[in-house]
């Protein structure tokens, strides 16, 4: 820390066009393009906002709501526009590799940014925002709440993501990112090997989004373990919510690890304490144990909440009970425990000894043997099933062929041996893509596609969907493939230049595979744009279109603010296929009650921009206006505690005149059966399917 | 009324013990370190038990977790984390003293 | 369910005399107490790291030359005290006793918390003067990235009891508060705890493998 000025060391340079108006070259051109997308991106957005008077609405329905359903879509957009900024540098990256033996066309600076911004924005900022964006919309429709136990933290956790997403936006208009990959390993991240603000970027987005993502972990813990609707046992609890409560678990015990070993690296370099220095008694090895220590059981929060996607998905467009409950519920928990005993298969190559490492790699193994029962649970659930190949059934079948590839590289990867020859290679790169993309993102986007007409009360469109669904597949294999087989061949990873001459082929078909996916990126967007085009013939406001099983699609489509006119009493595992089958489904309640909802309130969006302003003055060494934010962040938290009108009343009368007018709706609307469910007659009312096994 | 002030005895006796008793543990502590020195593996775990016992009977009497059916929900939570924390740690002193004997960073 | 049950959630219960309080409070103290999981996980890596520090001291001074176990003694005397003085104030409010007695068992853990941190300080001070900064050495690092951090917590409280403290005047003994106040006693209660920790590995522990 040296004495700095009024803007701490933010000065001219830090701001890319001097880079281009010094050294005008592709490196720079690329540079400055990336920066004035988001430049323009904002003025965009901003101008629209103006132009069509959006800016009260805006305001008032969705950036001070606490209503869980609007803060899940929140989430959702937020992740996919950084997805659409990760998919970018992905492609950036393969061509530069494609570019052949050589220079390429990129500096290795700019190459280590692509990868740590694509990193660090993958995994927290798309991956973490869209499975508890999913997570917020569902959760408490399928367990019968009104809304999550907190709906204010709710927002503050938005807020906080939000903002440290925002940094990395940032990072590229000012300053640059970290060079250190997304693990930022130190010394390197250090302040004696990397004095620039890069680093700072890193831990700071990573510390505040942490604490966001530990405080969402807390409240679906506790909205899954005291919200449950009357009735509604733990062991009637659909396959997803379970998901999601390990999964909370996992955030509630292992973003510590992250955040202890961010803010530790943050006082090597702000404070010159020597937790990770080379000098002095410092021990960079105990970050690598710290961050896998969150890393590890970071992978198994995003992907079992992808699972419990998939275990809806399977059930649903197959018509039948899903398939051993009880062992997919056994295997979620024994998932999530040993998600805590395995993360040394991170450094297996450190220099602990044989026994250790055999010990972890025994644990790692054993993982593979629950995700197997998954697996096995979710073919069974097919077998017999009514099965149509709508588009999140498509997904999941992609899903169910590649993820196990990935799985099993994962169990070869698993034994310390294998590892040391492949460690730091592009195997390793092709078995975590292998992983998260089909695994994570192939069950985001069939959530996407299953649950969007809950939401927005109009059904997505097919071919589009289906196209995706085609381009993202192919696109996969083409991209990820070929880096196992370049990775058996020793490419190390993240390397910006190589000059072995038969790597060549397998980048150049990794680029073809990557463009393929910025297709499927595209054809996302244009799914929404048709769908919301012809959004008339696809309407389904009764709230059922594909037969659905649980709770959340017994109610109106897009549902009500308080969810549940009356809170349903819980009988049966997949309660509403029960209850249809018996006739029960739609009944008419005898009173109705007044429902306190949360008032509107700005503090998720005041803690937003003060913790943005705060990361961004303590990067820059601002420390006047860090110390002003920090001051400000507690004095408007303490104030926020001194208001006690946080709800606000709907009168029964107002929830009798909604719920009857759609309960009219239901009684006239023609029911379809499930041949016709993609057709504009489809109206959200499902007919009984009587060849459906049960 | 006469109830409620009995209960209310019963309870302040309750937070009095235990103070009482962290009282006693953090005395011997004190005393086995100021009569024996701090130097020998012994001495340590006996500091160390002493310790875990006074955990406990905060754990009891300040927090009021117990095996009683109606709160086995807190005791649940406080060992899963317990088992959580083990893990950790265990694992984080093994990993990392290998490490160190390996790398010959302290002599062992 | 037959009858209500006196706990239904960790810990402290405000009971059945509170019966609206003590629904509401049902929900947010489980939450509370998982947050204070998820913290406590916080101080167990940094007791992890501490442990796998102790001998880093890279030749600086070490817990033989910097702790002061007089000080650390006092420290936990008063912390402990503080401790029950916050678990009386919680049975004031539990019992309807008058208000006073409430604000008074508030100001005594005030007083205690306070005093508390000046020792820490103090201490803190005393070893800089012997050169024991956290820029000295590894195992400097480890001990001010975990004491002071306890420090933090319990400085977090007594803000914590002055706004309760403020609260308790404005609006009066509403269900809102009361829960709140159950929430400060199972923090303050948990930083005892972690204190334990904190004699028993960092200065025992130190004084013996240091």
């Amino acid at each position: 820390m040296t004495d700095t000025g009024f803007f701490g060391r933010l000065n001219w340079d830090a701001f890319p066009i001097a880079g281009l108006i010094q050294t005008p070259n592709t490196n720079e051109i690329v540079a400055n393009a990336a920066a004035g997308i988001v430049v323009v991106g904002v003025i965009a957005v901003v101008g629209l906002l103006t132009w069509f008077r959006l800016w009260r609405p805006l305001w008032r329905d969705w950036l001070t709501s606490a209503d869980h359903k609007k803060i899940g879509i929140m989430y959702i957009v937020f992740a996919i526009v950084m997805l659409a900024r990760g998919v970018l540098e992905g492609v950036v990256m393969r061509a530069q590799q494609a570019a052949g033996p050589g220079p390429g066309f990129l500096e290795a600076e700019h190459f280590a940014e692509l990868f740590s911004t694509h990193g660090t924005i993958m995994v927290f900022f798309v991956a973490v925002p869209f499975v508890f964006g999913v997570a917020n919309y569902l959760v408490p429709l399928m367990i019968g709440a009104r809304d999550v136990a907190f709906p204010v933290m709710n927002q503050i956790s938005l807020g906080l993501t939000v903002s440290a997403g925002m940094m990395l936006m940032v990072s590229l208009v000012v300053g640059e990112f970290s060079t250190g990959g997304w693990t930022a390993y130190p010394p390197y991240t250090g302040a004696a090997f990397n004095p620039g603000v890069g680093p700072d970027y890193w831990i700071w987005a990573i510390v505040v989004s942490g604490i966001g993502t530990t405080l969402t972990g807390i409240n679906f813990a506790v909205t899954i373990y005291k919200l449950r609707a009357p009735g509604m046992k733990f062991m009637r609890l659909p396959m997803y919510c379970w998901t999601i409560i390990s999964s909370s678990i996992l955030i509630i015990f292992a973003m510590p690890p992250l955040g202890v070993a961010a803010l530790m690296l943050a006082a090597d370099r702000y404070l010159d304490f020597h937790f990770f220095t080379n000098d002095l008694g410092g021990n960079m090895m105990n970050y690598a144990n710290l961050f896998w220590l969150f890393g590890h059981p970071e992978v198994y929060l995003l992907v079992l909440p992808a699972y419990g996607i998939y275990s809806e998905v399977f059930a649903t467009f197959s018509a039948k009970r899903l398939y051993g409950y009880n062992s997919l519920v056994i295997a979620t928990m024994c998932i999530a425990v040993l998600s805590f005993t395995v993360w040394l298969h991170h450094f297996f190559t450190m220099g602990q000894n044989a026994l250790i490492n055999a010990v972890f790699g025994v644990a790692t193994m054993l993982i593979a043997i629950p995700t197997g029962v998954k697996v096995y649970d979710w073919m069974a659930t097919l077998y017999r099933g009514r099965i149509r190949f709508s588009v999140p059934m498509l997904y999941g079948l992609a899903f169910l062929m590649l993820f196990v590839i990935g799985g099993l590289s994962g169990v070869i990867l698993a034994n310390p041996t294998v590892d040391y020859q492949v460690h730091n290679t592009l195997f390793l790169v092709a078995h975590f893509h292998n992983a998260l993309l089909p695994g994570v993102l192939f069950g985001l986007l069939a959530a996407y596609n299953y649950w969007f007409p809950k939401a927005f009360g109009f059904r997505l469109n097919e071919f589009w969907g289906r196209v995706s669904v085609v381009c993202w597949t192919v696109g996969f294999l083409l991209t990820f493939m070929p880096l196992y087989f370049v990775g058996l061949m020793g490419m190390p990873r993240r390397s910006f230049s190589y000059s072995d001459a038969s790597f060549h082929p397998y980048m150049l078909v990794a680029i073809v595979g990557a463009l393929i996916i910025t297709c499927g990126l595209l054809s996302i967007l244009v799914q929404l744009w048709v769908s919301i085009r012809d959004r008339e013939k696809t309407r389904a406001p009764v709230g059922d279109p594909w037969d659905g099983r649980t709770l959340e699609w017994s109610i109106p489509s897009p549902p009500p603010p308080y969810n549940f006119a009356i809170i349903p009493q819980v009988t049966d595992r997949d309660n509403f296929a029960v209850a249809k089958e018996r006739g029960e489904a739609y009944p008419t309640p005898d009173a109705y009650e007044d429902i306190s909802m949360p008032r509107n309130t700005a503090i998720g969006f005041t803690l937003c921009v003060l913790s943005g302003v705060w990361m961004f003055a303590l990067v820059w060494w601002i420390w006047w206006l860090a110390v002003l934010m920090t001051v400000l962040m507690l004095v408007s938290l303490i104030a926020w505690t001194f208001n006690t009108d946080i709800e606000e009343v709907i009168p029964a009368e107002e929830v009798r005149k909604q719920h009857e007018a759609w309960l009219d709706l239901v009684r006239n609307a023609t029911a379809v059966d499930r041949d016709h469910e993609t057709a504009p007659e489809n109206r959200g009312l499902a007919r009984p399917d009587l060849e459906a096994v049960t | 009324m006469d109830k409620r002030s009995e209960m209310h005895r019963r309870e302040r006796r309750r937070y009095v013990i235990g103070y009482g008793g962290s009282l006693l543990l953090t005395a011997a502590v004190f005393l086995i370190a100021y009569k024996y020195g701090i130097k020998t593996t012994g001495v340590y775990l006996s500091i160390a038990l002493l310790g875990l016992a006074q955990l406990i009977v905060q754990l009891v009497y300040f927090l009021h977790i117990d095996r009683r059916r109606s709160s086995r929900e807190d005791l649940d939570l406080v060992l899963f984390s317990t088992l959580v924390l083990l893990i950790i740690i265990l694992g984080t002193v093994w990993i990392m003293g290998n490490l160190a004997v390996r790398m010959h960073t302290y002599p062992m | 369910m037959k009858r209500a049950p006196t706990h239904s959630y960790p810990g402290l219960n405000l009971g059945r005399r509170h019966e609206s309080a003590h629904r509401a409070t049902e929900v947010v103290t489980f939450g509370f107490w998982v947050f204070l999981m998820s913290d406590l996980v916080y101080f167990g890596l940094m007791f992890a790291i501490y442990i796998t520090m102790i001998d880093a001291q890279a030749g600086g001074p070490g817990p033989h030359e910097l702790f002061d176990l007089y000080s650390i003694f006092a420290q936990t005397l008063i912390l402990l005290t503080s401790s029950l003085t916050v678990g009386l104030a919680m049975l004031a409010l539990k019992y309807n006793l008058p208000r006073w007695r409430i604000v008074f068992w508030f100001c005594v853990t005030l007083v205690l918390g306070l005093s508390f941190l000046v020792l820490e300080i103090r201490d803190f001070m005393a070893m800089a003067e012997k050169g024991g900064i956290p820029q000295r050495s590894g195992f400097l690092s480890a001990f001010y990235g975990l004491v002071p951090l306890h420090g933090l917590h319990v400085a977090a409280g007594c803000l914590w009891l002055i706004v309760l403290g403020i609260q308790l005047r404005v609006f009066g003994l509403t269900d809102l508060l009361m829960s709140r106040v159950v929430r400060l006693a199972l923090f303050w209660h948990f930083l005892d705890l972690i204190w334990i920790g904190i004699i028993t590995i960092v200065y025992f522990g130190g004084l013996t493998y240091g």
